[in-house]
């Protein structure tokens, strides 16, 4: 058999972990090999690796039946060798032709000559499909056109050996859609792709085979035609994993947030982000709030949140908080799941343990007199630790910049819900989290609607709508065109609904 | 073995700490190289006066205290806002005003001399509080950025003291201010009798307690917790609650009060320290930054990096006598303080190092102690 990459018995160790411990990855030509496991399972250190961003510890690569060093990218390069990382690799006021042939420019008497290479651009464009604007700049367009610009990158520096980092956490349905088109052209075109992911659902669609780690180790290969999802599951978790949420009927009680005629501005002469939105939320509901990205959703929870000036009526439990500060919010019964986790939700810097008084290290609990209550706060995280799992290398004390970003959440979460509090708002809890992590969350956001607690859900995976929540509203060009029970509707309608195409009558 | 060695390089502390020693040690030796080039024949010999001169004797040793005094108060001023996410680069204006509000009090004013000095030590720190306000006032509430603002308040606060001392309290033949009166000096608390023929005094304690009120401040208090907190993510810090704007206010005026503070003292230690007419910054004002970079903008850091510079500077005059000219002798110990800011580059590459340490050592012990490790942390 003939493989374009072969990883044998790659070992990879930092301190305190075995990154990867004897992985053997063999990659054929023209098909796509997904790459599955859990945070922290080993994925991004064996492709850094194949990538020349580490150097393996042990093992070998092979490229195209060679045994090779790859000592940095530029050697991966040479060896046609392309990734497309999770974040992109872009200058932002470049246009993205001068993005794409950044670094490899053609040029005559040290003068550039762009015409030669937007020539070969837009030849490859057509040829993939990968529809793009060569002179818009990069902060002009969409994230989804920027992985095609990063994806165009690789094909101009002529690698055929393309690997892609979690491509999709980033995308809307509907571009994640188009990308699985463009991975399944570029495989017939004889590209071979690494596909790294924990989403089954995109690996079942899209690859032809897929390797499993765990923890740092090889757990096994498998044709994806011929295993279920839940075997794929079962292979990359160690254990039987609910795919489906399990829930009761819903005992809906008082309106805790009662919010009228809500809207959000930003900058003078723009298109108002939130436009008259009014909706409640329930004791003892998950509400989720549905839509395409981009559609209001973050001005809307930031409004919620007091980031954001408004204008309109914020009510909780029947008071109006529209004017009060974001501490008086936090305190008096809002906690918040933020959207991004690096930014808005953890003080990367601080200890876990510090993390989580990170809204109430001044109450008395905590601070005494001005001065912190060390040994409070200690026991404060060691009992979320244990009462949540939250995974760190030195428990309360391991800084959580150096945790994974499924425990990370994990703190959050139990944070949040840990504040005394009547309304939780969970904005994409679960984005960029495995299996294990998702249905642990989703767990406990029906736990919190049984304890009687309003959720407040905003998520852009429709599965996760469909199956979380008890009622949807779906945000469309920041105004809520839908108002309806996940029973009552399809997956296609609430698409319709997303796209602006539908409006239900009464909304 | 290798292991433990692995441990104590991996941690962050000692990671500052080794990488301010290389600083100190690289800066040193570009001094050695620099003097080799002006003065072959005498270079080696300055040099080891330099190194050793500030131990020489209990005079010189005392003149190292004084000059330390006003660079640890500064360099806390400049940390302290560091580590609060704020750049407080005004400490020339605030340091400046503090020292002239010092010299009109202690000369204009007639006050018994047991409050006279405090009198005179407070109003500075107060004035350079003020010289901070429009600084931290422009950042917190109009989003102008401060570093723009401080350089400005710092040329208006040059010239203006040179034109109150020219209004108000004048000695032509010194081209500076006229001396402040006896009542006005900082008290001695026997620094005299220890240190005979320095200018070290009290305010040296005044210091070493400012450096000690900035720690538990930053560490130990909720108010601390938020400063951190908004130092190392502003976005989380507003999420959670924590009023950016007021804690912005609170720094600024925190560091200005500190930086008036030294302004204050330095000008409060001897008859002869006045307040000179002059168009460039102080020395003590500009080594302020590295002061602060070269501790790690840690309050204890900062206290034994602006000994260090303090040290330095005493040596340096002493190189004079091995003729080296007075300008030689500040770019050679400008260079060594340059090198003292890149104790940041050193650091991130002994934490490079390190890594690369941890993973031989992994290899070495066939990483059974890494799994074990490892596991226990899962658990």
């Amino acid at each position: 058999m003939d493989y374009v990459i072969e990883m044998q018995h790659i070992t990879k160790i930092f301190p305190g972990i075995i990154a990867n411990d004897d992985i053997t990855l063999q990659l054929k030509k023209g098909e796509i090999h997904a790459l599955l496991g859990e945070n922290g399972a080993g994925k991004s250190t064996l492709m850094s690796v194949l990538f020349g961003l580490y150097e393996p510890d042990g093992g070998k690569i092979l490229v195209r039946g060679q045994e090779t060093v790859i000592a940095n990218p530029n050697d991966a390069n040479r060896l046609g060798i392309g990734m497309v990382h999770q974040h992109f690799k872009l200058v932002d006021v470049f246009t993205t032709l001068e993005n794409i042939v950044l670094g490899v420019e053609t040029t005559h008497l040290g003068v550039l000559k762009m015409d030669e290479a937007r020539k070969k651009v837009m030849k490859l464009s057509e040829q993939y499909g990968l529809a793009i604007d060569p002179d818009a700049k990069i902060c002009d367009i969409s994230v989804g056109m920027q992985q095609r610009v990063e994806i165009l990158k690789m094909l101009y520096r002529d690698n055929d050996i393309l690997i892609f980092d979690e491509p999709t956490a980033v995308l809307t349905p509907q571009e994640i859609e188009e990308l699985m088109q463009i991975m399944k052209g570029l495989a017939a075109e004889g590209k071979s792709i690494l596909f790294i992911s924990h989403k089954l659902n995109e690996i079942k669609e899209v690859a032809d085979r897929c390797s499993v780690l765990r923890k740092g180790k090889y757990i096994g290969t498998v044709d994806v035609a011929d295993t279920t999802i839940e075997e794929m599951s079962e292979m990359m978790v160690g254990r039987k994993v609910m795919l489906q949420v399990e829930k009761g009927e819903m005992t809906p009680g008082d309106v805790v947030l009662d919010v009228q005629h809500l809207s959000v501005q930003v900058g003078e002469g723009h298109k108002k982000k939130v436009n008259d939105v009014s909706f409640q939320v329930r004791k003892g509901e998950i509400t989720c709030i549905a839509g395409i990205d981009n559609n209001g959703q973050t001005e809307l929870v930031l409004a919620l949140a007091g980031i954001m000036p408004s204008t309109g009526t914020i009510k909780l439990n029947g008071e109006d908080i529209s004017h009060q500060s974001i501490r008086y919010r936090n305190t008096h019964g809002v906690s918040h799941i933020p959207e991004d986790r690096h930014k808005h939700g953890l003080v990367l810097d601080f200890t876990l343990e510090q993390n989580l008084v990170l809204q109430s290290f001044f109450e008395p609990e905590y601070s005494n007199h001005g001065f912190l209550k060390f040994d409070k706060i200690r026991e404060h995280a060691e009992k979320l630790i244990e009462q949540y799992d939250i995974r760190s290398g030195n428990g309360p004390t391991n800084i959580a910049r150096a945790m994974s970003g499924g425990n990370q959440q994990k703190a959050i979460l139990a944070r949040e819900i840990d504040r005394k509090h009547d309304l939780l708002i969970a904005v994409q809890p679960t984005r960029g989290l495995d299996v294990g992590a998702i249905e642990f969350i989703h767990k406990q956001l029906v736990k919190e609607r049984d304890s009687g607690k309003a959720v407040l859900l905003v998520s852009l995976e429709l599965d996760e709508v469909m199956d979380v929540s008890d009622r949807i509203l779906v945000l469309c060009e920041g105004e809520i065109v839908a108002n309806v029970y996940p029973k009552d509707v399809t997956v296609q309608e609430l698409g319709l609904y997303m796209s602006g195409s539908k409006r239900e009558a009464n909304v | 073995m290798k292991g433990k060695l692995t441990n104590v390089v991996g941690s962050s502390g000692v990671q500052s700490f080794l990488a301010s020693l290389l600083s100190i040690f690289c800066g040193l030796l570009v001094g050695l190289i620099i003097m080799f080039i002006f003065n072959p024949a005498n270079a080696f010999a300055g040099f080891v006066d330099m190194i050793t001169g500030g131990f020489s004797s209990m005079t010189y040793l005392g003149q190292v205290l004084y000059t330390a005094t006003p660079l640890i108060l500064l360099g806390l001023s400049v940390g302290f806002s560091f580590q609060t996410g704020v750049f407080n680069i005004g400490v020339g204006g605030q340091f400046t005003v503090g020292g002239l509000t010092a010299v009109l009090v202690g000369g204009l004013i007639d006050l018994p001399s047991s409050i006279h000095w405090l009198v005179a030590m407070l109003a500075a720190a107060l004035v350079g509080m003020l010289w901070a306000v429009i600084p931290g006032v422009m950042k917190a509430y109009f989003k102008v950025n401060e570093i723009i603002t401080c350089i400005m308040m710092n040329y208006v606060g040059m010239y203006l003291t040179n034109q109150l001392v020219k209004d108000l309290h004048y000695d032509r033949t010194l081209v500076a201010s006229k001396y402040i009166k006896k009542s006005a000096l900082m008290p001695k608390l026997g620094f005299d009798k220890i240190f005979e023929g320095s200018s070290v005094n009290s305010g040296l304690y005044i210091a070493i307690i400012v450096a000690i009120i900035i720690y538990i401040i930053l560490y130990k208090t909720s108010f601390g917790y938020g400063l951190r907190s908004c130092g190392f993510n502003l976005d989380a810090s507003k999420y959670a609650g924590i009023n950016e704007k007021k804690n912005v206010m609170y720094v600024m005026l925190i560091a200005g009060l500190i930086a008036g503070l030294a302004g204050g003292i330095l000008y409060l230690s001897a008859l002869t320290k006045n307040l000179k007419i002059q168009e460039t910054f102080l020395n003590e004002t500009n080594y302020a930054i590295p002061i602060a970079l070269l501790g790690t903008s840690h309050p204890i850091g900062v206290v034994f990096s602006g000994l260090f510079i303090a040290y330095i500077t005493v040596g340096g005059t002493l190189m004079q006598g091995k003729g080296f000219p007075v300008e030689t002798v500040n770019m050679i110990t400008a260079v060594i303080i340059y090198f003292a800011a890149f104790s940041l580059v050193f650091k991130q590459a002994l934490g490079k190092m390190s890594l690369a340490l941890a993973h031989k050592a992994g290899m070495d012990n066939n990483a059974n102690a890494e799994v074990k490790s490892s596991k226990g942390g899962e658990k």
